[in-house]
């Protein structure tokens, strides 16, 4: 268990998820597309993992024994996307090619195109499966590789994310960590509205789950989740994280007609003079 | 193994040839959704229950978890209902097995109307047409237990998804173990010159035993065991067809967008000439004996006949 987070390593990632705030912004401004709301609310989770809990292999990118990720909520592929580029699997600059015909960054991840996708998603509910798959996989096959799966809080809604859930207790799988960036809102409106989740903790708790709640953007409560999760055997981990949609911009915060709309040309210059300075 | 005659579902042939390929190679996997026992991949858990993962009667998850496992490097089996792999997990398979492309073999029990008295919910009739327009998969209905066999081992050396077929009842055993069969190549079982039959799955042997009472009318058909409808044997097809100037296809399917389509396609654009379709016509079947629910939905050895005849007279009113 960590009780004492290097200081240094919190600035540093604040720093970090500070960039992929920024570039989130300017690469669906210049798509004029995209999903704003779910990739800022997901800042915070994705620098912890990508800069600090994930191992990653940059020279061998399809390295057997690296960790995987698999972004269920595809639509957020903005901040992975950008933190791949951060972390040097193909240039920044390609971010402006988000969503353009010839891109290799595709409106949803895909895994045959894009640099350091693990896998292809975007249709919601399947991340979780196919997690399971993986770190299946890793247990055969006798290797120490861990597999993380961010569900976005409405795609729970879809039947096959609680089918996965079973099946990840019933194969022991303390090498999956599930992330659900809990923003509490979803295209339609909020959960309550659309299709309430609550006790959300409580149901993961009955299928047999180890259950940690944190705040989704903070990094002390992140990393020490993850290391939580680590010293769990014999089941798998799901982080339910408190999240903020839209995140770092005061407009966009909490607000659901943020879930898939372009800022203007106005709107990014405010919205990246408010993550710049805070 | 298996002799020529006996009659053998083809999934029991599927099963026996997952343990045999276990004992080869231990990077195949399978998956099961509780039915384990029916689809006959329980064998193979058996034998390999460390490689044998049920996951229970969730079919979208075990297509979405196979996918996963596939990406690891694994060849991994699929088993389930034909009905249920093509629709219910029809996404899945799609999105995630089709368009990544990962070695996922779909082979799925239950073709057709073979799962005879357990009626519609159980029997896949749309299911060829569904997996043949996602593009880049591969889609086969074997013959027989010898051609299952043949198929089922071809399926772990093929690059890529394949959904396979097979089927609850028992079908005829046509081939003898010297048979060569590749994936996308057309069997020619038995050469003609009036007619061409082109079938797949249980109807070939069904198009055999057409093709003998024909002969005693003086006409001499020619068939084909397609066991592969994507990718079409296009040119098996065309070095037929030039000789015989007609075809009739035979499906345990409904005839839209399974074998016929596809024969269809391929000659209305290439070399147009009467053509029949047996199958399903826009109806479900229902409950009731497999020899039975093949007279009553116009799909048995008779129809096959007259649809023989009417071609032939098209051929000639044509000439």
């Amino acid at each position: 268990m960590v009780d004492t987070i290097n200081k240094n390593l919190v600035s540093f990632l604040e720093e970090k998820a500070t960039e992929l705030r920024i570039n989130i912004l300017k690469m669906i401004h210049a798509a004029q597309s995209g999903h704003p709301g779910g990739a800022l609310s997901a800042a915070e989770i994705i620098t912890t993992l990508y800069c600090h809990e994930m191992r990653i292999n940059l020279d061998n990118q399809r390295d057997p024994d690296r960790d995987r990720f698999i972004l269920s909520k595809g639509h957020a592929c903005p901040v992975l996307y950008s933190v791949l580029a951060m972390k040097g699997f193909f240039p920044i600059e390609e971010l402006a090619t988000l969503r353009k015909i010839n891109s290799r960054l595709q409106g949803h991840p895909d895994m045959k195109k894009t640099p350091g996708v693990d896998f292809t998603t975007g249709s919601l509910g399947n991340g979780l499966s196919i997690g399971i798959g993986m770190a299946l996989m890793g247990k055969l096959d006798k290797k120490d590789f861990r597999v993380y799966v961010m569900l976005g809080c409405g795609e729970l809604d879809e039947g096959i994310v609680w089918e996965a859930f079973m099946a990840g207790t019933k194969f022991k799988l303390d090498n999956l960590v599930v992330i659900i960036d809990y923003n509490k809102l979803q295209l339609d409106g909020d959960n309550d509205e659309v299709m309430p989740l609550e006790p959300i903790v409580d149901k993961l708790e009955a299928f047999n789950w180890n259950v940690i709640r944190t705040n989704g953007h903070d990094f002390n409560q992140i990393i020490k989740a993850f290391a939580k999760a680590r010293e769990t055997h014999n089941k798998p981990t799901v982080i339910v994280a408190d999240t903020i949609k839209g995140k770092g911009v005061s407009f966009m915060e909490n607000k659901v007609d943020w879930h898939g709309l372009a800022p203007d040309d106005e709107q990014l210059k405010i919205a990246l003079e408010e993550i710049r300075g805070s | 193994m298996y002799k020529l005659g006996d009659s053998i579902p083809t999934r029991n042939a599927y099963g026996d040839t997952l343990v045999e390929l276990g004992r080869k190679n231990d990077q195949i996997v399978v998956f099961e959704a509780d039915i384990g026992k029916s689809t006959r991949s329980a064998i193979f858990g058996k034998e390999f229950p460390e490689r044998y993962f049920n996951i229970g009667v969730a079919e979208q998850n075990e297509m979405a978890i196979a996918a996963g496992a596939a990406s690891c490097g694994k060849i991994v089996f699929v088993s389930t209902y034909a009905v249920f792999a093509s629709m219910r997990a029809c996404e899945q398979v799609r999105t995630f097995v089709a368009y990544p492309h990962v070695n996922v073999k779909i082979c799925v029990s239950h073709g057709g109307i073979t799962p005879a008295n357990d009626g519609v919910t159980h029997q896949a009739t749309e299911d060829l047409g569904i997996m043949r327009t996602i593009p880049g998969m591969t889609v086969i209905m074997p013959a027989d237990a010898v051609s299952t066999r043949e198929l089922v081992i071809a399926a772990t050396q093929w690059d890529g998804p394949i959904y396979l077929r097979l089927t609850r009842d028992g079908v005829p055993v046509i081939y003898n173990e010297e048979t060569s069969f590749k994936i996308g190549k057309g069997i020619l079982l038995r050469e003609g010159k009036d007619i061409t039959i082109i079938a797949i799955g249980d109807m070939v042997s069904k198009a055999l035993d057409a093709r003998d009472i024909l002969s005693k009318q003086g006409i001499l058909a020619e068939v084909i065991d397609m066991h592969t409808i994507k990718p079409l044997d296009e040119s098996i097809i065309l070095d037929s067809v030039r000789k015989t100037g007609g075809v009739v296809t035979v499906e345990d399917h409904q005839v839209e967008c399974g074998l016929g389509s596809a024969v269809s396609e391929f000659l209305g654009e290439n070399y147009p000439i009467p053509i029949q379709r047996i199958g399903l016509r826009n109806t479900f079947a229902e409950s009731g004996e497999y020899e039975l629910l093949l007279k009553k939905y116009k799909m048995s050895v008779d129809d096959i006949i007259s649809g023989c005849f009417k071609v032939v007279g098209r051929k000639k009113k044509k000439r």
